[in-house]
């Protein structure tokens, strides 16, 4: 690998390509409904769980956090504001952005790194069809689809956990648990968290579906590109994590 | 009928390392060529340049009037229906049994019912001797026979131009024969272009029309399959014969003094070393013709022909001695 100052410059552009690509090939007809609906299925199925499990502990550390300090401030009737609060806004897309990125972006990528260095992609185009659309577009689209109930998944399962850490572990009182719900929080909170998942799981397919299809050098080749998509994955969600937060407080008026 | 390809001044690189450069050829309409070459020498490479999926730095590819290498995507996909590419490994699709694998071309370009799409696998299969394999899938099969549901798979569509890449390697020679003789039958039949990617000189020697042969990064030689294997051109010789002594070396290449010190004792009649590899061998042999049972057409008639007079000449040619003295008398 030669380590010229615009190699980083060519990957990049040719991701973007890839992402262009994908989005003019989005219209085309016959849409790939069967790989559709089996990529969806196969990216919920590795990623549920997993969500899920991590999604509890994550609501929990949220409300043991806010218990303690809401204790000692004396706002105890706030901790599930701030707790939705933060699940809802944050926690829910981090957790959707890793899931999506570690578990089906990188199963993505190493189901298209095997095809490629077996030829069959070479194979797919040769016979006359398009990779882009008969492979990575009905991928993108599941991988948005799966990632925008996750979204919920993880925010459902989120605020449960922090209910039962700071009803029962903590003794806080129910009703001013589930009375202080609405007093932050927001629906517009839950859209744009939907908003964020749809935009990652969008840059997670993508980004896996880009270093699958450039995967070269053996089977070596594609575990370099399953970590790489992982990584690269990791530090695109973050940063349009960051970014969209931003948008939102400029764009929405905050209550309270 | 065929169509005809016509490579111009073509030139591929990767990075600073120049593949091959200034490949000028025309693969005939309907007729069979062989490119030969030492492993390495970008043979694959060139096979994959012809169909689009790799862009050459320069030159042109003009297939059925168009050329590929200025091509759009999407007019690309169209003229790429008119291939068919077996590749090396058969390359078929891992998450799908063999039957889905053949029926794959004829279910995303056309609108035949299943029960007709089955007829045409099964035909397919048949001709490449994979009936009753329908159900495995890839994983779970021989190489060969791989290999040869690749090219059930490239033939679905009844292509105007074949594609082979090494059909013979990691095949037994009973195998290859058998190869050999299906792609003399098919050129019969469907009147393809074929162009065939590959070391075995055996197949090269009975099988082709024409034979090129690439060596340091460039086309040594294209021509009707006569003129090679009577060729002087030392690399063609060499490769021929699979000889040690010549301009060929086990890095790709010799230097010059080693070379010309090897010529010269072959001029002198010396040979040493090995030789022989993978059915080489020097002079001519008789040409592969399709089976009894297949009608030829024209071309195949007039080849049949010409190999019969060729028979004839050469039996007169063996009962007449080497210096013109009848033996056996």
């Amino acid at each position: 690998m030669s380590l010229s100052p615009t190699a980083g410059l060519k990957h990049s552009g040719s991701l973007f390509s890839l992402a262009l690509d994908v989005l003019r090939t989005l219209p085309r007809r016959p849409f790939q409904l069967r790989e559709f609906i089996q990529q969806s299925w196969f990216i919920a199925s590795v990623t549920i769980l997993p969500t899920a499990l991590v999604s509890i502990p994550f609501g929990a550390v949220i409300a043991l956090q806010i218990g303690s300090l809401t204790r000692q401030l004396g706002a105890q009737s706030f901790s599930g504001a701030a707790s939705v609060l933060a699940v809802l806004r944050e926690a829910s897309p981090i957790v959707t952005a890793l899931l999506i990125a570690g578990a089906g972006g990188s199963a993505i990528c190493a189901d298209l790194g095997a095809r490629k260095i077996r030829e069959e992609i070479d194979a797919m185009e040769v016979l006359g069809i398009d990779p882009i659309h008969r492979l990575v577009v009905p991928r993108v689209l599941g991988s948005m689809a799966v990632a925008v109930l996750l979204n919920g998944l993880v925010s459902v399962v989120g605020v449960a956990g922090g209910y039962f850490f700071n009803v029962v572990m903590q003794n806080g009182t129910p009703g001013a648990y589930l009375a202080s719900f609405t007093t932050l929080a927001q629906l517009p909170d839950l859209y744009w968290a939907e908003l964020k998942a749809l935009l990652f799981g969008a840059i997670a397919a993508i980004v896996a579906s880009y270093k699958g299809l450039n995967a070269k050098g053996g089977p070596k080749g594609v575990g370099d590109a399953v970590n790489q998509s992982v990584v690269i994955t990791f530090m695109l969600l973050f940063v349009t994590n960051f970014v969209m937060t931003a948008v939102y407080f400029q764009l929405v008026p905050q209550r309270g | 009928m065929g169509v005809e390809i016509c490579v111009e001044g073509l030139t591929k690189s990767f990075g600073h390392q120049v593949i091959w450069q200034d490949v000028s050829l025309t693969l005939p309409a309907g007729e069979i060529s062989v490119m030969l070459g030492p492993s390495g020498t970008g043979k694959s490479v060139f096979l994959k340049t012809l169909v689009g999926l790799l862009k050459p730095d320069r030159g042109s590819i003009a297939i059925a009037g168009k050329d590929i290498t200025r091509l759009r995507e999407h007019d690309l996909y169209e003229v790429r229906k008119l291939f068919g590419v077996l590749f090396q490994d058969g390359a078929l699709f891992g998450s799908m049994d063999l039957y889905d694998n053949i029926a794959f071309p004829l279910r995303e370009h056309t609108r035949k019912s299943e029960s007709e799409i089955k007829r045409i696998v099964l035909e397919k299969m048949d001709l490449v001797g994979l009936i009753g394999a329908e159900g495995k899938l890839p994983g779970e099969i021989s190489g060969g026979m791989r290999k040869r549901a690749g090219l059930a798979r490239a033939l679905v569509l009844d292509p105007e131009i074949i594609l082979f890449d090494e059909p013979d390697s990691g095949l037994d020679p009973v195998r290859v024969a058998y190869l050999n003789q299906l792609i003399v039958d098919l050129n019969a039949q469907i009147d393809a272009t074929f162009l065939i990617v590959t070391h075995d000189i055996a197949s090269a020697r009975q099988v082709p029309d024409n034979i090129g042969l690439l060596f340091r990064r460039e086309l040594v030689m294209f021509g009707p399959r006569e003129d090679l294997l009577t060729s002087e051109e030392p690399v063609v010789r060499q490769f021929l014969n699979g000889r040690m002594q010549g301009p060929i070396g086990m890095a790709e290449e010799k230097d010059a003094a080693q070379v010309k010190q090897e010529l010269a004792e072959l001029h002198a009649g010396n040979h040493r070393g090995p030789k022989g590899g993978k059915g080489a061998g020097g002079g001519k042999i008789p040409r592969l013709l399709p089976s009894p049972g297949i009608t030829r057409p024209p071309r195949w008639e007039e080849i049949a022909e010409q190999e019969e007079k060729m028979q004839r000449l050469r039996k007169l040619r063996a009962a007449v001695g080497p210096d013109g003295g009848v033996t056996g008398a």
